[in-house]
């Protein structure tokens, strides 16, 4: 509307009626099916009374628990998004060929390939590995909570701020279309000046602050907090790799924040940081942006090594081998992930002697990688190995991910990523490892540790279908690009003209259905575990686990341990099983314990309602919020009271609790 | 080389599963993108020596060790073997330094920039054949080319003869591309005010593919171009033809022709205006632009023009010749 | 208590006494100081690359007021020795003169960062804004995120100052004092680099 007065355009900014994408179907339809089923959901929750319980109970809760499970939840739902996103390119590719353009315009299918691969990255992966670390690493080093509750509730708002402005561009306004790392020229406002970027800076922005907080918190949180006895080599693999996860987090999101920081400063004041003209350099976001960038892919995939170390170990019945070795690898591949950052661009032409530099430094991290594969292989050797489903998602991971590394050294090598660089074989490749490597791992570990958040094992059967609709689907969907790589086909295309090519992108499509069936499985495991979960109980250690979490209770109590645990081996539990360790029942002590807080909610909100501002320009509101945060925050530091005792006589009843129940299948052990 | 023997096995299998599908990444025809590929090929074929291996391990020890087979050796406690550990380290470590031999010489001999010693498997460059000069630029969203040693240019149809070295320099009028003909060469980005080299040969006369291999927005799906291979008679032909299309791509010419379009057809021009591709290069073929190459030369001092403090809409000048810091190589 | 791993007595596993909590907050916040490093390493790096880029503009040279810019060091410089004064005094539990001395270091950065806005709004008057050249973007983003950590330091002081005075010096107190002093000290260590690599390096290249 651009003749309405100044006071409109002062309250609302850029936003108008115009704003909403009205004109096309697929948006609107999206908006009734989500707002129909939002609806539904927060009527039914009115209905149930259950506001306060949530309010309390979980949304200001700071047990790590707890926010683990909040992580996990919300990943999954931004799972289906970003899934939704996949399929609709998929449904394109295949039909778009000749004269049939497709159902949908390139400015919309640039908007989901951009939003697929942010949403995936950002709010699947990331959410789903912080949720795995806030879970399971407190208790695997014996320790009651992460070093700063509060931080971690208020890291986990931020990233569920980032993700409404990720969901409100659907139907306010429109989604960046930059590609998922916001690449200038397109990122610059005088190619793309609507919000689409805006949402995408702010998004990231919010969010980053909050992984980063998470970063901090669990490298302190490791350091400080360990059981005594456990000293950093006696530290399970997952900690390990948690550890170092967290250290690149610290190192590597303050370039993100830093690098979107300047971006935003060319779209709203005018800088030349990344422009064509007066000295500006797009070279240097390219360079910056994955400095950040090809870390983050090792932040992902390194806590499921640990998982995978865990659960090749748990269900071998033995001892993880080359446990050195192991940890020594994942502290190279860290340092490593650091100094390879221009293999993402060698075409840019950065000369040979760059190229070549950064070549080898990629090259090499197969070798830490390589020996991590071997050491599980000699972990299965000479152990007795049940096929469980966590192991089936192993052995799937070690048959992929393996495979995806060879093409990844492909890649490294210059001169054939000139030919291969921005192809389909490179999308084949990427998916080929976060598929194999960093999805398998994620349900590898919730089908291992579910039993313990939960007090009941997940359906067995549905979690099969669920992997093998996963495993046959990716080869479905991904073997067809990587020959689609080698015909010369590139990425990020929304119409062909070659015919030749449909076949597999129709292929393709099918091996995108295929991983829907598997996605679909995997809530039906869930509904049916849920419904099931008299038959599905278990008691502390349903596997034969091997590390601290199984010692206590499945569901664990807020306080994790009665008695903070003395550590004296690797591989804790066990080693107190074969000493004939009795749970202690009495003689219990008060136990110190943070309090619940309603801050991380309200700045975070806050913060959303600030950056939904920036992206309008309304200036007033971005203002007035931007203050209330601070003074919020500020009076926030001055309640010092943040503690509570959980008395004796409360552990003792949790300690009798039901939860301790005798575990079925115990007799695996 | 053996490479070549390689390449009959490794086509074996794809070739009978596509029937007809060309990979052209592994089947190349012009010499940098077949070396290059030769690499490719050269180094999957080095890491499945221990990928298969490892494979097939991974699927005896998981079968053999099952917790059903009770015959099997248990021992829980086993979980260090020096030896072991050697040999885990030790045969990545051999397979990546074997490859990264091969790559830090490839990378320098396939380097984009370095001028072509060979123009196939043992038949060196012919120092007297001038490589062909031609300016690439990428507009939105289309390819315009210019052969400065004729004097034509072209849009969306680029043509070379075989068998003599080409010489591209690139730059971009506003996005980053990629400038890509697989059977030719590996690709280089093209980028706004700064120019990149790519030095190319095609082998075998035909019709191929080229395109922008980086996103650039809307109209990126349809930047698309024919990129022919012709006999040297065939290519003065084409050359006569671009000639007898009378077009003129004079700065008004390209300030249409700088508007964005899709799809856009491919269209000659028998001349145009003189130093054009360095206006473009400098971002100043719009009349009252300070050219880069000035800029840069304020900037370093070297020009004793006056300072604006107000924007570079103070003067106009002509392009130096020498365009010196425009390399992205001097990045 | 027995710390043999071997025997296999059941308190060999469990701590009978509730442990005493490590607090992480100072190596939290060392290590939140670690990674806003890499922060200020992006936009040195920025600058390294645009510093030259004038776009025929004003150069370092040309901008540059060096005499503002060593007032400006030695304000900041002090502030962070009167810093280290109140830190002494707290030590000595002595209260008053440790808000006394808390009180100079904030008016002393508080002139630091009037005197950089003073400095910045000359600059855009003069037409030598973040919008004219890359060298100046890169400039005001770097001087002015440093000035604006300076400002929230500021902030976060006055804060501090009220809170010390209501409830006193105890351990809470204590360990936020600490986190400032080294938020204070990592600023100074900041403005070196700045100072010597933007300012007194722009000018001389």
């Amino acid at each position: 509307m651009p003749n309405r007065s100044e006071f409109w355009n002062f309250l609302l900014g850029r936003l108008s009626l115009d704003s909403l994408p009205l004109h096309n179907m697929i948006v609107v339809v999206t908006f009734i099916v989500v707002a129909t089923g939002g609806a539904a959901l927060l009527g039914f929750i009115t209905w149930k009374r259950q506001w306060g319980y949530l309010w309390t109970e979980w949304f200001t809760s700071v047990d790590h628990k707890k926010l683990g499970i909040m992580y996990m939840i919300l990943a999954t739902v931004m799972l289906f998004r970003g899934f939704a996103d996949a399929i609709m390119m998929r449904a394109q590719q295949a039909i778009a060929f000749g004269d049939n353009m497709g159902y949908l315009p390139p400015h919309h299918y640039d908007q989901i390939f951009t939003a697929h691969g942010a949403i995936m990255i950002f709010f699947v992966a990331m959410a789903y590995i912080v949720g795995l670390m806030n879970y399971v690493m407190p208790m695997q080093i014996g320790a009651r909570d992460v070093a700063f509750p509060f931080l971690n509730n208020f890291s986990f708002w931020l990233t569920v701020s980032g993700v409404l402005l990720f969901m409100v561009s659907l139907f306010i306004g429109d989604f960046s279309h930059a590609g998922w790392l916001g690449y200038p020229p397109v990122s610059e406002l005088h190619q793309s000046p609507g919000p689409g970027v805006d949402y995408y800076i702010w998004g990231l922005q919010l969010s980053g602050l909050g992984t980063l907080l998470t970063g901090i918190n669990f490298v302190v949180t490791i350091l400080k907090m360990r059981a005594p006895g456990m000293s950093l080599m006696k530290m399970p693999m997952f900690t390990w790799t948690t550890l170092c996860t967290s250290g690149l987090i610290v190192v590597t999101f303050p370039i993100l924040t830093a690098t979107l920081l300047l971006l935003s400063l060319d779209r709203y004041i005018g800088t030349h940081f990344f422009t064509a003209g007066m000295g500006g350099n797009v070279m240097m976001y390219i360079n910056l942006i994955w400095i950040w960038g090809h870390p983050e892919v090792y932040i992902l995939i390194l806590p499921l090594f640990g998982v995978f170390s865990e659960i090749v170990s748990t269900f071998s019945g033995k001892r993880l081998f080359g446990y050195s070795s192991m940890v020594y690898a994942t502290v190279s591949i860290m340092i490593l992930s650091y100094l390879v950052w221009l293999h993402h661009f060698f075409t840019m032409g950065s000369g040979a002697d760059v190229n070549s530099f950064f070549s080898l430094t990629t090259m090499m991290i197969s070798i830490p990688t390589g020996a991590k594969i071997f050491n599980w292989l000699f972990t299965m050797y000479r152990g007795r190995v049940r096929f469980d489903v966590p192991m089936l998602w192993t052995m799937g991971f070690l048959f992929t991910f393996t495979i995806g590394g060879m093409t990844g050294v492909m890649l490294s090598v210059a001169p054939a990523d000139f030919l291969l660089h921005n192809s389909l074989f490179l999308i084949a490749h990427f998916h080929n490892v976060i598929i194999g490597g960093v999805v398998f791992g994620i349900f590898a570990g919730i089908n291992y540790w579910f039993p313990k958040a939960f007090g009941f094992r997940l359906d067995p059967f549905w979690g099969k279908c669920s992997f093998w609709f996963w495993q046959i689907g990716f080869w479905f969907a991904f073997g067809p690009l990587y020959i689609l790589g080698l015909m010369g086909v590139t990425r990020r295309l929304s119409h062909f003209t070659d015919p030749s090519l449909q076949k597999w992108f129709i292929i393709a499509a099918f091996g995108a259905f295929l991983i829907l069936l598997g996605i679909l499985s995997f809530v039906m495991q869930i509904y049916v575990s849920i419904r099931n979960r008299e038959k599905y109980a278990v008691g502390h250690d349903p596997w034969g686990g091997r590390t601290l979490e199984w010692q206590t209770s499945s569901p664990p109590p807020p306080y994790n341990f009665a008695f903070v645990p003395k550590v004296h081996e690797r591989d804790a539990w066990t080693n107190m099983k074969e000493s004939g360790y009795q749970r202690p029942l009495q003689g219990f002590n008060d136990i110190h314990m943070p309090k619940s807080t309603a801050t991380g909610v309200v700045l975070s909100a806050l913060g959303f309602v600030f950056g939904f501002a920036m992206v309008w320009y309304i200036w007033w509101l971005a203002a007035v919020s931007f203050v209330a945060l601070i003074a919020y925050a500020i009076f926030h530091t001055f309640n010092y009271n943040r503690d509570y005792h959980v008395s004796a006589d409360e552990v003792n009843r949790f300690e009798h609790s039901g939860n301790w129940a005798s575990d079925p299948q115990e007799a695996r052990a | 080389m053996s490479v070549k023997r390689l390449r009959g096995m490794f086509w074996l299998f794809p070739a009978l599963a596509l029937g007809g599908c060309h990979l052209v990444l592994l089947d190349p025809s012009g010499d940098v993108a077949r070396q290059q590929s030769d690499l490719m090929i050269a180094s999957a074929v080095l890491m499945s020596l221990i990928i298969v291996p490892v494979l097939i391990a991974v699927g005896v020890i998981a079968w053999r060790y099952r917790a059903s087979n009770k015959k099997a050796v248990y021992d829980a406690e086993w979980d260090h073997s020096t030896y072991l550990e050697l040999i885990v380290w030790a045969a990545p470590l051999l397979i990546i330094m074997a490859l990264g031999a091969m790559t830090w010489i490839g990378t320098h001999q396939l380097d984009p920039y370095r001028p072509l010693t060979r123009i196939a498997e043992g038949r060196s460059a012919h120092v007297k054949a001038k490589p062909l000069e031609v300016e690439v630029v990428s507009l939105k969203w289309k390819w315009l080319f210019i052969y400065p040693q004729y004097g034509i240019a072209t849009v969306n149809e680029l043509a070379a003869p075989v068998d003599r070295p080409i010489h591209f320099k690139l730059t971009s009028s506003d996005m980053m591309d990629s400038f890509f003909v697989p059977s030719l060469a590996g690709q280089i980005y093209t980028m706004p005010g700064m120019q990149t080299v790519l030095n190319a040969v095609i082998n075998k006369p035909g019709d191929y593919d080229g395109f922008s291999a980086n996103y650039s927005g809307h109209g990126f799906t349809d930047m698309r171009f024919r990129f022919h291979g012709l006999s040297a008679k065939g290519f003065d032909q084409w050359v006569a033809k671009v000639r007898a299309s009378g077009h003129d791509l004079d700065r008004a010419a390209y300030e249409k022709l700088h508007k964005p379009s899709r799809d856009e057809p491919a269209h000659y021009y028998a001349q145009y205006a003189s130093g054009l591709y360095d206006r473009i290069l400098n971002r100043c073929v719009e009349p009252g632009q300070m050219c880069m190459s000035q800029m840069m030369a304020i900037d370093a001092g070297e020009a004793h023009a006056p300072r604006a403090r107000h924007g570079a809409d103070a003067m106009t000048a002509e392009p130096s010749s020498q365009a010196p810091a425009h390399d992205a190589a001097a990045h | 208590m027995n710390t043999i791993a071997t025997e296999s007595s059941a308190q060999d596993f469990y701590c009978r006494e509730e442990p005493h909590g490590h607090n992480g907050t100072l190596l939290g916040f060392w290590i939140y100081l670690m990674s806003d490093c890499f922060i200020f390493a992006a936009l040195f790096a920025c600058n390294a690359v645009l510093g030259t880029s004038y776009a025929a503009g004003p150069t370092g040279a040309d901008v540059f007021d060096l005499t503002g810019l060593a007032v400006n060091t030695a304000l900041l410089l002090i502030s962070s020795v009167t810093f280290g004064f109140a830190m002494l005094e707290m030590a000595r539990k002595r209260k008053r003169a440790m808000l006394g001395w808390l009180a100079v270091s904030g008016l002393l950065a508080a002139a630091f960062v009037g005197l950089e806005i003073h400095e910045f709004v000359t600059m855009i008057a003069e037409g030598a804004g973040p919008d004219r050249s890359a060298f100046l973007s890169s400039f005001f983003i770097l001087v002015g995120t440093h000035g604006l950590h300076v400002t929230v330091g500021i902030l976060w002081l006055i804060v501090l100052m009220v809170q010390l005075g209501k409830h006193g010096l105890h351990e809470a107190n204590i360990r936020r004092l600490q986190c400032l002093s080294m938020f204070w000290h990592f600023l100074d260590l900041i403005w070196v680099g700045v100072f010597s690599y933007v300012y007194l390096v722009g000018v001389l290249r």
